[in-house]
């Protein structure tokens, strides 16, 4: 076959690619863009201006926030054990971290009351520091916790995996303690991956429905009695698509402007 | 001194074994063996890096086997050089005395030093990332002994150099052990890395040390056929030693009857050097106990030097200068003549 056959083929394949790449890409940008650009800027100013609009807003971006930070304190050092150890059923674990991506969210709002409900153990238990989860903003962090985790501590192990082990021996045998070498050595190296999978997990947690729904559908949040994005949007929707149109580009917005500064921050100073 | 006493260690597969060492200060040991052998294990167990399941590890006349790697009082040098890529040349080397709480000026004088000690002062500023081989290299022992260690660790630190490179590293190598006077302790799978820069060398094979001696001793008397075959001799045979005229053994090796100094009499195993044999085309006049005619059954051209090998039987392996194998005009088929000294042949 002469090259200039070859070639008309591989073009082929690239334009058929193409194609089909586009059409997904246009599934993927037309109905976030269409609901952004179907509000007037006006209309989505005096939306925001609402309470019930911007308490929600309010009680979404620090839920999902707080969860993300409790989620690092918790969720990194477990990623680094598994990135570091071999132990019998470290399979069996790294599955059931899992887990959240895979059972339906409305099921682990459920699951999150069996066990922090004030009739149940953790609740209880919480309960004696003054910690309640029904309907409460602890209740909206535990359950944007629950489905988003799994992301940081994937995302986190592998950005372990990726450091060189040896480096932090080096480290050691320089003089460092674990404890040195784990903040000086290995988490610097794995910082990006922590971040993106921070991201990911604050962005997850933001778009929860079901979890939240379920054990804390509305929310005592700084003096007002508020509900998620998520709920508010389908609550509205109940009233007609016009309502709820604006608090959907909202909250698409206020999702896409986090997530691309964050992509930004977290990209800044990479090094080649 | 570095003693190691009964030292085992858990290599998966199988056990680094009942490991005994002795290290003289300042002395440059090498622990040979092949890849698998267990010599980083050996190495990281040394350090307090690998888990040991027994045995007692000295430093300077202290056990140290149950500290931590930071209170030893070692340094480590890897294959790969493991420089922290988030930090410049000047912060790599200066770790250890931040982490030591050494004063920043101080510090930074030491730094100093160090870098003009292996010769990279001007790459202070610079980051792993843009470095040749040969400069990480040189960052990473700056790095371990601006601590002033007592031992150093060094894993392979020539392998994955170009052969021009590393050739550079060895000189710098022995000259920097000659100014800094620490214990080195120098893992390589590179026979001839041993002879450039050891005093003496561990042979380790399948997590055991089979011989330790100079490179000389490792040379000349190898101790197994593994210890023959890894130091390059490659005429290995197996024969019956029996009395022979004017003191020598008669080693019978199934077809050719070699005369060697040796005492041992009955099964023998025997290495002879491809060096200590002379091929010629016509018989050799010489005071040389051995002689044989054979054949030039294969070629195996190194450049400089040419493995010739010539079917007695058994095969003789030589090795001859380029200028040599020219003037001879050898080629398969050749019928030669091969000679060497009965002290050639080393029984074990």
């Amino acid at each position: 076959m002469s090259k200039t056959g070859r070639r008309a083929r591989v073009d082929s394949i690239g334009i058929v690619f193409i194609l089909l790449g586009t059409l997904l890409l246009l599934f993927l940008f037309v109905p976030p863009l269409k609901t952004i650009f179907a509000s007037s800027p006006g209309t989505l100013w005096n939306t925001l201006l609402e309470q019930e609009v911007y308490s929600s807003i309010l009680l979404t971006v620090s839920a999902a926030l707080v969860a993300t930070i409790i989620g690092l304190v918790l969720g990194v050092p477990l990623a680094y054990l598994l990135a570091r150890h071999r132990f019998p059923g470290k399979r069996l674990l790294e599955a059931v971290i899992d887990v959240p991506i895979v059972i339906p969210h409305s099921a682990a709002g459920v699951a999150l009351l069996f066990v922090f409900g004030s009739n149940f153990l953790g609740g209880k238990l919480f309960g004696s520091i003054g910690v309640e989860f029904f309907r409460t903003f602890a209740g909206v962090t535990v359950a944007m916790m629950f489905v988003s985790v799994s992301f940081l501590i994937d995302s986190a192990k592998e950005g372990f995996n990726a450091v060189d082990v040896r480096l932090e021996k080096v480290a050691r045998t320089l003089g460092a303690s674990p404890w040195r070498s784990f903040f000086q050595i290995s988490l610097p190296l794995a910082w990006r991956s922590m971040f993106s999978g921070s991201v990911l997990m604050w962005a997850r947690g933001l778009s929860e429905f079901g979890a939240v729904l379920i054990i804390a559908y509305s929310a005592a949040f700084l003096g007002w009695n508020t509900k998620v994005l998520p709920i508010l949007v389908a609550d509205r929707f109940d009233f007609g698509l016009d309502y709820t149109r604006p608090v959907a580009a909202l909250a698409i917005l206020i999702s896409l402007i986090a997530f691309v500064l964050f992509r930004w921050v977290g990209g800044r100073g990479e090094t080649t | 001194m570095i003693g190691v006493r009964k030292l085992r260690v858990s290599l998966g597969e199988f056990l680094l074994g009942d490991v005994n060492l002795d290290i003289e200060s300042g002395e440059y040991m090498i622990v040979l063996g092949p890849t698998g052998a267990g010599k980083t294990v050996l190495l990281e167990a040394i350090a307090g890096l690998y888990p040991v399941l027994g045995g007692e590890i000295w430093i300077d006349g202290r056990e140290v086997s149950a500290l931590s790697p930071e209170k030893r009082g070692i340094g480590i040098v890897y294959q790969d050089q493991a420089l922290f890529p988030h930090l410049s040349v000047e912060q790599n080397i200066g770790f250890g005395l931040k982490v030591r709480k050494c004063p920043r000026q101080e510090a930074r004088a030491r730094v100093s030093a160090m870098a003009g000690l292996v010769g990279i002062s001007g790459l202070l500023g610079r980051r792993p990332a843009t470095l040749s081989g040969g400069e990480k290299q040189k960052v990473a022992l700056a790095r371990a002994l601006v601590t002033e260690p007592r031992v150093l660790l060094l894993d392979e630190p020539l392998s994955a150099l170009d052969p021009e490179t590393r050739e550079r590293m060895q000189g710098e190598l022995r000259e920097l052990h000659r100014r800094v006077k620490v214990t080195i302790i120098h893992v390589t799978h590179d026979f001839e890395e041993a002879l450039a820069l050891g005093h003496r060398v561990a042979l380790l094979n399948q997590g055991e040390v089979v011989q330790v001696g100079t490179p000389a001793e490792i040379l000349r008397r190898p101790s197994s056929e593994f210890a023959a075959r890894f130091a390059l001799s490659r005429n290995v045979f197996n024969g019956r030693a029996g009395d022979g005229q004017d003191g020598y053994a008669i080693v019978d090796i199934g077809g050719a009857k070699l005369m060697a100094v040796t005492d041992e009499r009955g099964e023998v195993r025997m290495s002879l050097r491809p060096e200590d044999i002379l091929i010629s085309r016509e018989r050799f006049q010489s005071t040389a106990r051995n002689c044989f005619p054979g054949v030039v059954s294969e070629i195996a051209d190194r450049g400089s030097v040419v493995y010739v090998t010539a079917s007695v039987p058994p095969d003789f392996t030589c090795l001859i200068t380029r200028q040599a194998f020219e003037e001879l005009d050898l080629k398969k088929g050749v019928r030669v003549w091969i000679t060497f000294k009965a002290s050639a042949i080393h029984v074990f």
